[in-house]
């Protein structure tokens, strides 16, 4: 049963295979780089296709953009979201507005992979989640897959997209998340998926927080409380009717999330079902995320940060008796 | 590759300065012209109140114009900034393009209304969408490059980019690229002295940008950058370079910039009168007029012609462009994604 990282190479040895253009670059991607994802691919494809670049952020971005101007796809990958930083730049100012300021006649084709996420014991600098960072940002499609099998077909659509796609790979489900068979097929970026269904309640979430959201619903299953959940799979295309649908059979709404609580996906939800749905509301949208403070090293602060199925349950609870 | 390897390819082309005939010095003296005259227009529409923004390239002229003359327009690419409108009229750009540009009204090329004015883009003529964001282009360029190199085609890369941009980290990241990959890339500084107000001494503490190659294992030369046959034979020795697979080469070409870093700046806030004043006496364009003339491949009469064409041309052209309607409103949101949400892209690109 191939786990999520195996789903994560797998993705990109077959775009590879495909497709000429697709080429890697990042920090060590030659020796298989530090999960792992890229190993064995250095021998397959040379090291033309998979190169080691410079440390140096910005350039690994700003060298992507223009390799696909000219006509590669690059696959570029920042070893932790964390160092994402040097190049806002490149990806803000300039990969976001290709499209957009050349009137169609440019485009950027690149996928920006970044491990990302927290429980790990990764501490401030190799856990957080960058993600609400790009959010409203016009130009830039972010895909944070929550299972293997759709780590690799979300990754197919991700490289064959012509815009750039920020791509996040949640460090702590690269070993633990395993699929039965991995699909060759890509998955239409913008579809989230019902991953339990339910009529009380709804969760929305995305990333690693989807498995945290199922197992306090099945918890609260034992207590009557029939939820269910959303897994978004893209923060844009944010998948505004399957969210909207769901809470519309609910009418309660928590939005889980592991980005901090502060200007996230879980206002970006929050705002959308208030705008959209206020009528089938029985009760305060509800975000559940880490709280306005920076990833801690050590492990009982750490826990204390993540929402757990503890934590979940418990909102679930307050909600759901609302 | 040794760098010492003939260059068979190169023979057919402009190689040295020294090759050039009298049609290219007219030719490179009236694209010179050229670009002189849309940028006084430019300013002047702009003291009129008519266009609300223009980066001027005056004294930057012989520097563009020398430069991308050397290249293989449509099929070297091209990298550049805010100032380069030289660079596009010498690769092909049309005056009503460029115009309708400067309005900012609806054009084929460089982001048509969307864009700052005369920030270059053209697909055809490879000149890669530019931005306002300083530097960004460098390590893009070193990406072209790449990709090139990748596929084994012979293009070789310019990228043009003012002294300020080398204080940035991306040119220092980008030289680090195209020195290890031994890339196909020519870097040309068009080195003003100015970051806007800020003199280069207080950018670095090197003599030349030409210096800052070094570190990077990349040969760096200062070119006269008013002179369009030193930057000419510059670009045209670094290209041939490139292309025979010799690697990069950093060109620090030293010229005035004879006005304020933009539109909205004043430069006597921080030049003297005495400096503005001796900017005056060195308009590149002139004085390559006047060696034309003095050589003979030039006459007084021909290049008063050739002026008056110019002037003919660029009025007809602001008058189409000052006319042309504003942009349809209903087009503010196209182009921000190629594929829809929900939808799956296209088996291949």
């Amino acid at each position: 049963m191939p786990t999520f990282l195996e789903a994560i190479r797998e993705g990109l040895r077959q775009e590879m295979e495909r497709d000429q253009r697709v080429i890697l670059l990042g920090e060590d991607l030659g020796e298989g780089g530090v999960f792992r994802a890229t190993e064995g691919l250095v021998e397959r494809f040379g090291r033309e296709r998979v190169i080691d670049s410079p440390l140096a952020e910005s350039s690994i971005v700003g060298v992507s953009i223009g390799a696909s101007l000219n006509g590669l796809v690059p696959v570029p990958e920042i070893q932790f979201a964390d160092y994402i930083h040097p190049a806002m730049n490149q990806l803000v100012n300039e990969a976001a507005k290709i499209r957009y300021l050349s009137l169609g006649t440019f485009h950027c084709p690149i996928t920006v992979r970044m491990p990302f996420g927290g429980g790990v014991h990764g501490g401030p600098f190799h856990s957080q989640c960058v993600e609400s960072m790009f959010l409203g940002i016009p130009g830039l499609k972010i895909v944070i897959p929550s299972t293997a099998t759709d780590a690799k077909a979300l990754l197919l659509s991700a490289i064959r997209d012509p815009d750039p796609v920020l791509f996040f790979e949640h460090k702590y489900l690269y070993r633990r998340q395993r699929a039965d068979a991995l699909p060759n097929e890509p998955l239409p970026l913008g579809v989230a998926q019902v991953r339990r269904e339910g009529k009380d309640l709804t969760i929305v979430s995305y990333g690693a927080m989807v498995h945290v959201a199922l197992a306090a619903a099945e918890a609260a299953s034992r207590e009557g409380v029939a939820v269910e959940v959303v897994d978004l799979r893209t923060l844009c295309p944010l998948d505004r009717e399957t969210v909207l649908a769901s809470v519309r059979k609910t009418s309660k709404a928590l939005v889980l999330y592991e980005a901090n609580r502060t200007g996230g996906a879980g206002a970006e939800v929050a705002a959308l079902i208030a705008e959209e749905a206020f009528e089938d509301l029985d009760g305060p949208v509800v975000r559940l995320a880490p709280p306005d403070v920076h990833f801690p090293f050590n492990s009982t602060l750490e826990q204390a940060y993540l929402p757990t199925s503890d934590s979940v349950l418990a909102a679930i609870r307050k909600l759901a008796a609302y | 590759m040794a760098s010492s390897a003939p260059a068979a390819a190169i023979t057919q082309q402009r190689d040295t300065a020294n090759s050039l005939t009298e049609d290219d010095l007219r030719r490179l003296y009236e694209l010179m012209a050229l670009a002189k005259a849309c940028d006084e227009k430019a300013w002047t529409l702009h003291r009129q109140g008519r266009i609300s923004f223009v980066a001027p390239c005056r004294g930057h002229e012989a520097a563009q114009v020398g430069s991308a003359y050397a290249l293989r327009p449509g099929q070297d690419v091209v990298f550049t900034y805010y100032r380069d409108i030289a660079v596009g009229l010498t690769l092909g750009m049309d005056l009503p393009n460029m115009f309708l540009s400067l309005f900012g009204k609806e054009a084929l090329v460089n982001g048509g209304s969307r864009h700052m004015p005369w920030h270059l883009c053209h697909t055809g003529l490879k000149l890669m969408p530019a931005t306002s964001v300083v530097a960004t282009q460098i390590p893009q360029a070193a990406g072209a490059a790449l990709a090139a190199k990748y596929r084994n085609d012979d293009s070789v890369t310019i990228v043009y980019f003012g002294d300020g941009a080398t204080s940035e980290g991306d040119f220092h990241e980008a030289l680090n690229w195209a020195a290890i990959h031994r890339l196909p890339l020519v870097f040309l500084c068009e080195n003003n002295g100015y970051a806007i107000s800020t003199p280069v001494s207080r950018q670095m503490s090197v003599t030349s940008v030409a210096d800052r190659a070094a570190g990077y294992g990349v040969p760096g030369h200062i070119v006269d950058g008013s002179d369009p046959l030193a930057v000419y034979g510059a670009t045209a020795e670094a290209v041939a370079r490139a292309r025979r697979g010799g690697g990069p080469t950093l060109l620090d070409a030293h010229m005035r910039r004879l006005r304020a870093h933009t539109s909205d700046d004043d430069n006597r806030r921080y030049m003297t009168p005495e400096q503005i004043e001796e900017l005056r006496k060195h308009d590149p364009v002139d004085e390559f007029r006047q060696k034309l003339i003095r050589r003979g491949a030039l006459t007084q009469e021909a290049a008063q012609h050739l002026d008056d064409t110019i002037r003919e041309a660029i009025d007809q052209a602001v008058e189409m462009a000052e006319a042309a309607p504003e942009p349809d409103v209903a087009s503010l949101a196209t182009e921000v994604f190629g594929v829809a949400a929900g939808q799956l892209p296209p088996a291949s690109l």
